[in-house]
This record gives C-alpha cells, sequence and structure tokens, in this order.
C-alpha cells in the first residue's frame, strides 16, 4: 500500500524496517538519537535535520550516539562492518567527510581488493549534501565526484522519496561499503511510498521523462530542476518545440551506461546537469563517456550545467546564482538544440 | 585496575607451563626467522616495495597473542609480520604475499603492508599509521553486540600515536566501555625521528590517563612482564571492564625500512641492542638459568624454525604470479 511520504519519512522507514529484519543493522552518528547524559529527552533530536528520530526507542541498544569524532566512529563502523555487522553510520553533512577520508577512502573501499577479495565492508555511510539551504562553504557541498573516483565504493544520491526507501533498503543489504546522499532540500519532498519493504537495485536509471530530441542527465535536487526545464522546453510550454529526455542517474557508482547511451543515440543531444563543481565532475564524466560512445551519434555539442568553480557562497542572492537552475538547464538545450 | 610501570616480572615464578614456554618461544624465533631471511632476500633485490621488519620487537606482540583466539580482532601496523605470525597466519602464504604471488595471503593485492587473514583475527597490517585504532574499536563494537567475550586490539606504534585517530580512539572506547586495547609499541623512532622529539609527555600511562583509560608500560623486552600485565588488561576487557592502554617499550634491529642506511642512530647503538638488548636473548637465558627448558631444547627449535622459513622462500619464490585478469576482479562484491 504506498501512502504520501516525505523524503526524511521514507528514509526514516528504510531504516526502521532494516534494522527489524536484521539484528546486524545498528546506526551510529552524532546526535542521531540527540540528549544523551542530559537532564531533558532522550531521542531530543533524531538528527539535525529529525531523519532518524523515533528509530533509538524503537530498537534499543542498536541506535549508538558517537562524540563528536568522525575518525573514530566512522573508522568504528568500517571495523565493525569488517567483522560481520552491518552499520549505518550518519555523517551528519558530507563536507565532514575531511575529517575522516582516510577511514573511507583507505580503509573501507580498498580491504576488499588489497586483502586479496578475503573480506567484505557492508557499510553505509549516510550523509546531507547540496546547497540551497543558506548553509554557506561548508555545509552545502555536492562532493559525490571525489567518492565516485574512487574503486571499491558505491555512491547513491537519489532524488526522490520513493527511490531513497528503495535505494536505502539496497545499501544496507549490499555488501559494499555505499556513500548514501541525501539533498538536504529534499527531505520534505513528497512522493508515493509503498509501505512494505522494497530494494531498488543499483547501476539502474530512472528515464523520468520520455522526449526524442535532446537528452538531459541529471541526479538528486537537480532532476526536479532538469523536469521543469523540460516542462518549459515542450511543444505545451511557453518556449516550445523540444521534446527532452531526462534520466535520472539514481546511482553514480556504479552508474548506468546503458540507459545514457542508448538515450543519446536516439537524441543525438546531451546536456549534463550537475549540482557539483564542474572539473571532473559527474556531468564531465558522463559528457567524456558520451563523446567517446556515441560521437556518430551526436548532432550537437555535449554542453554542461554545473555549479561555478567556486565555494558555495552564503549570501541567498549568490547561493540561489550558484545552484543550476531551471532557466540554465532550459538555455543549454537551447544552445545545442541550434547546433 | 590501577595505572603502574612495571620494570621486570618476578624472577622465581613464570606465567606460563613448559608447553606455553615453548610455543612462546617458538612463535618469537619463528618471526626473527623470518624477518631476517627478509633482510637477506631483500638486500637481493627479489622484494618488491616497501618491507618493515619487526625484528627485535618479537616480546611484545608474542606476548599479547599468546592470550587471543581467532576470535580476538587485531588491527596491525606498517611492521606487522611478526603480529600477523603471533596470530596464526601461515608463514608460508605471508611470504607468498611479500613477494606478490597469487597465492599469497591476499593474492599478491596487499603486499609486506597488507597482509590480512580475517578468519584468523587479523585485520591487516596498515600503510596508514593510525589507521588501525578505530578500526579495533570496531571490532570491540561488533564482539561487544556478540557476546562472545571477543577483544580488538589496536598496534600502534609511537609515531602514530600522535595521529588524531587514535586520540579519538581512545576516548570513544573509554565513552562506550568497549573491550578495546590500544597497545603502543614504542621503539623509540618514528620512522627517524626520535619518540622524544615527537611526543610530548614522558608516559603514555599519563596519555592515557587524560582519555579516561587505565594505562600500564612494561619493558617490551621482557616476554613475561609483556605477557602477565596483557593477561590482566585483557582479562579485564573481556569481563565488560572496558578499554586500556598497553605501553612496551622496545627497539628495533633494524631501520624504519629496510635499505634505511640510518644514519639517525647513535654509534654503536644497533650494536648494543643487538648484545644486551635481544628479547630472545633475553627469554633463553631466563627459562634456561631456572632449569625448565634445556639450550637444546630451544636449539631444536631454531632448528625447526628456520626450516619453516626455508619452506616459506621456497614456497614463495615458486608460487604462481597473479594473472593480468586478477588486476580487475575483487574490486567490489558486486557491481
Amino acid at each position: 500500500m504506498a501512502r504520501t511520504l516525505t523524503m526524511r519519512q521514507a528514509i526514516n522507514e528504510a531504516l526502521d524496517q532494516e534494522m527489524a529484519r536484521d539484528q546486524n543493522v545498528i546506526l551510529m552518528g552524532e546526535d542521531i538519537a540527540g540528549g544523551q547524559g542530559g537532564d531533558g529527552e532522550l531521542d531530543a533530536w533524531g538528527g539535525p535535520l529529525g531523519v532518524t528520530k523515533g528509530l533509538y526507542h524503537k530498537h534499543p541498544g542498536r541506535v549508538l550516539d558517537t562524540p563528536l569524532s568522525e575518525s573514530a566512529f566512522i573508522g568504528a563502523a568500517i571495523g565493525a562492518a569488517a567483522c560481520g555487522m552491518r552499520p549505518v553510520a550518519e555523517l551528519m553533512f558530507l563536507d565532514f567527510m575531511g575529517v575522516c577520508f582516510d577511514q573511507i577512502f583507505n580503509q573501507a573501499a580498498k580491504f576488499k581488493y588489497m586483502f586479496g577479495g578475503k573480506a567484505q565492508t557492508p557499510i553505509v555511510i549516510r550523509a546531507m549534501v547540496g546547497a540551497g539551504f543558506r548553509a554557506a562553504a561548508q555545509h552545502s557541498q555536492m562532493l559525490t565526484p571525489l567518492f565516485t573516483h574512487i574503486p571499491g565504493l558505491k555512491v547513491v544520491c537519489p532524488s526522490n522519496a520513493y527511490d531513497a526507501k528503495g535505494l536505502l533498503i539496497q545499501s544496507i543489504r549490499d555488501n559494499d561499503p555505499v556513500i548514501f546522499c541525501e539533498h538536504k532540500n529534499l527531505y520534505d519532498s513528497q512522493a508515493d511510498v509503498p509501505a512494505e519493504s522494497y530494494a531498488i537495485p543499483f547501476g539502474e536509471a530512472n528515464v523520468v521523462r520520455d522526449g526524442g530530441d535532446c537528452t538531459i542527465v541529471a541526479y538528486g535536487l537537480m532532476v526536479g530542476r532538469a523536469m521543469e526545464a523540460a516542462k518549459q522546453l515542450s511543444p505545451k510550454g511557453p518556449k516550445g518545440g523540444v521534446e527532452c529526455e531526462v534520466i535520472d542517474l539514481r546511482t553514480l557508482s556504479p552508474i548506468d551506461w546503458d540507459t545514457v547511451i542508448d538515450s543519446v543515440e536516439r537524441t543525438g543531444r546531451l546536456v549534463c546537469v550537475d549540482e557539483a563543481n564542474p572539473r571532473c565532475s559527474i556531468a564531465s564524466d558522463v559528457s567524456a563517456m558520451v563523446a567517446q560512445e556515441c560521437f556518430k551519434a551526436l548532432k550537437g555539442p555535449i554542453r554542461m550545467v554545473t555549479a561555478p568553480h567556486t565555494p558555495v557562497p552564503f549570501s541567498p542572492v549568490l547561493e540561489d546564482l550558484y545552484i543550476p537552475s531551471a532557466a540554465a538547464i532550459a538555455a543549454a538545450v537551447t544552445k545545442t538544440m541550434a547546433q | 585496575m590501577k595505572t603502574a610501570t612495571k620494570k621486570k616480572s618476578a624472577p622465581a615464578a613464570f606465567p606460563l607451563d613448559r608447553a606455553g614456554l615453548l610455543k612462546a618461544y617458538r612463535t618469537m624465533r619463528t618471526i626473527r626467522e623470518f624477518e631476517e631471511r627478509l633482510h637477506a632476500e631483500f638486500a637481493k633485490g627479489d622484494i618488491p616495495g616497501f618491507v618493515h621488519l619487526y625484528a627485535g620487537e618479537e616480546a611484545a606482540g608474542t606476548g599479547i597473542m599468546m592470550h587471543l583466539q581467532d576470535k580476538d580482532r587485531i588491527a596491525s601496523t606498517h611492521r606487522g609480520h611478526g603480529h600477523c605470525i603471533a596470530k596464526g597466519v601461515d608463514p608460508k602464504a605471508m611470504m607468498a604475499e611479500i613477494y606478490g604471488k597469487a597465492s599469497g595471503s591476499c593474492r599478491g593485492k596487499g603486499g609486506s603492508m597488507h597482509i590480512a587473514d580475517l578468519s584468523k583475527g587479523m585485520m591487516g597490517a596498515n600503510g596508514i599509521l593510525g589507521a588501525g585504532a578505530p578500526l579495533a574499536c570496531g571490532a570491540a563494537l561488533a564482539a561487544k553486540f556478540r557476546g562472545d567475550g571477543a577483544v580488538g586490539i589496536s598496534f600502534i606504534g609511537d609515531g602514530a600515536s600522535n595521529q588524531g585517530t587514535f586520540l579519538e580512539s581512545l576516548n570513544l572506547a573509554a565513552v562506550w566501555n568497549l573491550p578495546a586495547i590500544f597497545v603502543v609499541e614504542n621503539n623509540g623512532y618514528a620512522e627517524s625521528t626520535s619518540r622524544d622529539y615527537a611526543v610530548a609527555v614522558d608516559s603514555y600511562v599519563d596519555r592515557a590517563a587524560g582519555f579516561g583509560l587505565p594505562g600500564v608500560t612494561v619493558d617490551g623486552l621482557d616476554f613475561f612482564t609483556v605477557y602477565e600485565a596483557a593477561g590482566e588488561i585483557i582479562k579485564r576487557a573481556r569481563e565488560g571492564g572496558g578499554p586500556a592502554l598497553l605501553e612496551c617499550k622496545m627497539v628495533r634491529m633494524y631501520g624504519h625500512f629496510e635499505g634505511d642506511q640510518q644514519a639517525y642512530r647513535g654509534k654503536g647503538e644497533v650494536e648494543d641492542i643487538r648484545a644486551n638488548k635481544d628479547c630472545l636473548k633475553m627469554f633463553s637465558e631466563r627459562v634456561i638459568e631456572a632449569g625448565i627448558i634445556a639450550r637444546g631444547e630451544l636449539e631444536a627449535i631454531d632448528r625447526e624454525c628456520l626450516a619453516v622459513i626455508d619452506e616459506a622462500l621456497a614456497y614463495a619464490k615458486a608460487a604462481p604470479l597473479p594473472k593480468p585478469a586478477d588486476l580487475l576482479n575483487d574490486v567490489y562484491v558486486s557491481y
């Protein structure tokens, strides 16, 4: 039975159902319950944005508030994963990876390969990503490309509540380390979400809009903006005349090359949208692959719509300029259609 | 548990029976022969990459590991061969790994700095200094959830004891009362930099106290002292008494890595270690003087250990190389 849930509720439900299914699933993170050791309410927060609220009392002893000590607790989650647990560690903001990155990319990502295939590290690291929250340069980044670069890691970034639940369940059941990126501006977005448990396989992009003129590839918050641009450009819209196919990548590693390539083979045009900074981004990665694989099918230059090569600014007027807009995406489509 | 500094164990009583003493000696001798052979073979140029030898430090690793079972997990350092052998990893597979062979512990994908055998509770040597401490906390956390009385032990050098990962892990282990043990193998050098230059406190017991953990400093050359101190700490952790720190003061017979010219060492320092600070000699003299084990018995073990290493080396040299397809496999469980 499907109900309308927010992405926040969908993530909470996925964690709850997986914890009920498998006793080895534990949660760790800063303030994921909140209120430890104080005189007030326990589970006071449920994470800074309330995503894990309620799980502390539902699953006694398995929701662990940690000290502000990312190296230690992310590393401990990785060590516990290598010893048979299935920890879901919350890094709060992905921007905090800087203080624990060694544990992620030199330890978790490499155990399987470095130990000759004889180890596995089934850990999920959940973290908030993305701009638009007026949270400034150190709490707003879209650092997905830093993780997709690293063999051994899987990287997931859902665009809606339905995918968030299914992809998080898959992440927890997956036997490799997964970086699960939650866009903070999507927590209140709503979708129909089945009450029962379901897993969405990795490496399967979602074609969220069919169209024959231009392919738009996006993920996370940018999927909605791409859809908005596609709507503006369609014959029914004010600008008229262009039908875009919009692909939501859903998982960035593994990435569904087949769906992207099949689409560009049909449309002959590609616009890559990425909230990350432009250099060595998901957008540049997809562009390079399509240029290599679909050269003959291309009717116009590939265009990338990304954040600029700057940190995320604080002032709302600047931050709104920083985040790729539907108008910028529509302009990029128009530009590639003109050539 | 009180924090304390122990210098020497009581000379009269031995904490182990004859069989235990023989086992300890065999482990230490196997490590020594393994490392001496690597030193010789490395000089011939046949071994790829970096090799860091544990020679001179055998009493510490062995004295601790004698208390452990396969369910107990250790997170080792870049100087991990001794920990591997003492934890029960097969020397043949280790030697093959160091030669980059397909039948190595890690199928030739890890090398000296990443030898692991999770079935033996050996979570890996580690090329990143200090990285093992959080991993050992994780092993201890998993043991706590399972309730199987296992412990997680992090080995760390005096150099890596300055890493944030180590200090954060001391706090986390204390806050969560984990069955985690932090063994500082203080061999006096962080690569080429002396411990006294780089560590502000005189005693690691003080550092442990700063994080709310009991700590003990022992003469890491004295197997018996290490064995007894580790036994108390491990027993306490198994019974839910929480984490502790054990500092073993020890010496490094060779350089930081093989090929290190060690110009930073004092004149006669290495010779003095060989003559007067050899933990294997110290062990032998103790058990022979006490009349528990005859010199001839130890010499017989020496010959057997030598044969084990001969066999390991021959096995490694004859072992097949990884195949080109191995480059791409085992990155993920599934992808």
